[in-house]
């Protein structure tokens, strides 16, 4: 595997042998050197074309644990605000010679098609509304750590899924995993088809909330609201708001971050016992290490000169 | 044509063991002792060796095990990514005499990805080096304290230790090419 795209290329078994990767790597955070060598003179390379806070710097913090030179290019006050194209951007980034690119873009498809313009292994760490594999990676990680087997286990995902990557790649990795998915928004975020796309149920209403194990809530992309999506953000509260009101003591809340507080799910449940927000964030440093190593470990065999045993 | 010699049996094992468990504690008789073995042969034999350790050095001895998949120097040379054991080391390790415990004593680039490994969890007053076979044809500046079992071999021949707890039988066997 060079690249990592899109969480289906990595089915059930492929999630699964990340996930046990990132518990044993994830000991490294708790020893006094908090570093190993594995990928000691290597580069990795981050692009982002758009904001992010956890997954550039989880990205960084994955890197530099293993021991890998980063450097961290962002649009804003970068050549492409001078108008340079993406091909001419990854061209400048191949002559630095990086063992990986960390790509986010505005535009469905742009990792998969960097994947063809360079050597490097190319991680998407999302791309428009399509896919965004690590998020899915570390959701499905932080719930198993704390729930165990998925099988059976209904999880809604609640909110702007028209608009969401999230949704796309962790509803397919929970189902993966043997959850069953409901995606629930209003209708205009909720696109036609996207259920049986996706092999999940909708729901347009928060009534059959009680059945969820755990209840998924995503942002509001204000940013990408283009048109009229919804009538205002108070409207959408209270009909979608995730709050203590409409949760049980036994369902847990995940959230991809960053939050919009009283928009699509209130403080208190955020800062609640039953929020996982915390864990996932925790395990994006973890899932990003494993990805990290399972790429960019483990060489082309034709390019060795020689074979070194150890033993 | 391949062939395969045995070395060790079950009770040659079992000497070995028994020998390198009293060589550790007569050298180092009031070091503060910590066995640490290497994932995944070498974490079996340091936890057979550990309860004779204990009792011939009248106290307790901490006991680990290290993965060195993360500290190796071919990590980008070979064809796909190791597996990654547990590093399993909860107790201090500054101060303490560290016996670092594996099967087979080769180019010794594993001894020293051990060592870094160890260091990881802090600084250690001395470490030793403890193997079942010593098979000689070293690439580093490393060398065994304590040694259960030397072993002439050509540099393509193989040496395969087995366990019970991992393979269902204990022996050591060098297979030829």
């Amino acid at each position: 595997m060079k690249d990592l795209i899109s969480i289906d290329q990595l089915g059930r078994a492929g999630i699964e042998r990340i996930l046990a990767r990132a518990n044993e790597v994830s000991q490294v955070a708790s020893r006094e050197v908090q570093k190993v060598p594995a990928l000691r003179g290597r580069l990795v390379a981050n692009l982002f074309y758009e904001a992010s806070t956890r997954t550039t710097s989880s990205f960084e913090l994955a890197a530099k644990r293993l021991s890998a030179d980063v450097i961290t290019l962002r649009a804003s006050g970068s050549s492409v605000e001078k108008g340079e194209s993406l091909k001419d951007t990854i061209t400048t980034l191949s002559a630095y010679s990086p063992a990986a690119i960390v790509l986010r873009h505005p535009c469905a498809g742009a990792a998969a098609l960097v994947a063809g313009w360079t050597d490097a292994a190319v991680i998407n760490a999302g791309d428009g509304a399509h896919a965004h594999p690590t998020q899915a990676l570390l959701d499905v990680h932080t719930l198993v750590n704390r729930i165990g087997d998925l099988t059976g286990k209904r999880i809604w995902i609640v909110g702007d899924i028209a608009h969401s990557r999230v949704a796309r790649s962790s509803a397919v990795a929970f189902g993966l995993m043997g959850a069953r998915v409901t995606l629930c928004g209003p209708p205009t975020l909720l696109p036609p088809g996207i259920g049986a796309a996706l092999g999940c149920e909708t729901s347009t209403s928060l009534e059959r909330l009680g059945e969820a194990d755990v209840v998924y809530g995503l942002r509001m992309q204000l940013e990408r609201m283009e048109g009229v999506a919804i009538p205002s953000l108070r409207e959408y509260s209270s009909y979608y708001m995730i709050d203590s009101g409409r949760l049980s003591s036994n369902q847990l809340v995940m959230h991809p971050g960053p939050v919009n507080r009283g928009v699509e799910i209130s403080g208190a449940v955020v800062d609640g016992p039953h929020s996982l927000i915390s864990e996932q964030v925790a395990s994006g440093v973890a899932i990003r290490m494993a990805v990290l190593f399972e790429l960019l470990a483990g060489g082309d065999v034709s390019k060795q000169h020689h074979e070194t045993v150890m033993a | 044509m391949s062939s395969e010699t045995p070395v060790l049996d079950q009770d040659g094992m079992q000497r070995a063991l028994t020998r390198v468990a009293h060589e550790v504690v007569e050298q180092n008789p009031d070091a503060e002792i910590a066995l640490v073995g290497v994932q995944r042969r070498g974490a079996v034999l340091a936890r057979r060796i550990h309860p004779l350790l204990e009792e011939l050095h009248g106290r307790e001895i901490p006991i680990g095990d290290v993965d060195i998949s993360l500290y190796r120097d071919d990590v980008a040379s070979r064809p796909a990514a190791p597996v990654v054991h547990a590093t399993h080391l909860d107790f201090p390790v500054a101060g303490k005499t560290v016996v670092i415990v594996d099967d087979v004593l080769y180019t010794g680039r594993t001894v020293r990805a051990a060592i870094d490994a160890v260091f990881a969890f802090g600084r250690p007053a001395q470490i030793k080096l403890a193997v079942l076979c010593d098979r000689g044809h070293r690439e580093l500046p490393i060398r065994p304290d304590h040694v259960g079992k030397n072993i002439p071999t050509a540099h393509d021949d193989r040496v395969n230790v087995s366990v019970v707890e991992i393979d269902g039988n204990d022996s050591v066997v060098i297979a030829s090419r």
